[in-house]
């Protein structure tokens, strides 16, 4: 893949990631295994490529106000707990039956925000 | 106590999104429908959020040499570009709206995941 087309990617990658506040992740993994990763190594690399993005949304957020840190105060360690541990069982728990139960979630969770 | 919610969905959050899946979303999805916040909230929370889970995961993935820093530096230049490029074009959405676009991104999200698991496993 060229650089140009990874730059236009990750441009696509950026948009939504301010837009949206997530998703990264679902579109740069498939973007990772298209460049011939596997896929544990597309995830591993989406985090590392989504981080210094997200940073820079975080600072957008939070300056326009639309955020306060301490909004956030009360999820981030157990959020860092919960993430560490994930890091060390994205090998075991990395499958199928769990991807399709978290998509079925996430249709759900769309039809529930569409209806509320 | 009124607090082990948020603190389970924090931990819940974090776990699933280090193993890959769902692109973050789960806390919003909690934050949303079952704590009520805006929707505009629950994404800025949802970054601020990702940051300390994700250095450390980085910090991990580093000592243990899985990242492939020169593939991912042009997606990097091209994701902070278009954050910056973004903000200014669609700053103008509203939070109604917003959770319109989050809501369909989920479904089509998820239907296409699905779609991708059957088809590689009926190969």
């Amino acid at each position: 893949m060229t650089t140009v087309k990874k730059f236009i990617s990750g441009f696509v990658i950026g948009a939504i990631n301010i837009l949206l506040g997530a998703g990264g992740g679902m579109l740069t993994v498939p973007l990772y295994k298209k460049m011939n990763m596997s896929q544990k190594e597309a995830q591993i690399n989406a985090v590392a490529t989504i981080l210094p993005i997200t940073i820079v949304s975080a600072f957008i957020y939070v300056k326009n106000g639309d955020v306060k840190i301490s909004d956030s105060y009360i999820y981030l360690i157990p959020g860092l707990i919960g993430s560490i541990i994930g890091t060390f069982a994205i090998k075991k728990f990395s499958n199928n039956i769990l991807s399709i139960i978290f998509s079925i979630f996430m249709v759900w969770a769309g039809l529930r925000l569409l209806f509320k | 106590m009124n607090s082990i919610i948020p603190i389970i969905a924090g931990f819940l959050s974090g776990l699933i999104g280090a193993m890959g899946f769902g692109g973050g979303g789960v806390l919003i999805i909690y934050l949303v429908i079952f704590a009520g916040t805006p929707q505009i909230v629950a994404q800025g929370i949802n970054l601020i959020f990702f940051i300390p889970c994700a250095i450390t995961a980085t910090i991990i993935y580093l000592i243990k040499r899985q990242i492939k820093i020169k593939i991912i530096l042009p997606v990097i230049a091209g994701g902070i570009t278009g954050v910056i490029s973004a903000s200014y074009f669609f700053g103008f959405i509203k939070s109604e709206w917003l959770s319109t676009i989050f809501a369909i991104f989920l479904i089509v999200m998820g239907l296409s995941s699905i779609v991708k698991i059957i088809k590689v496993k009926s190969m």
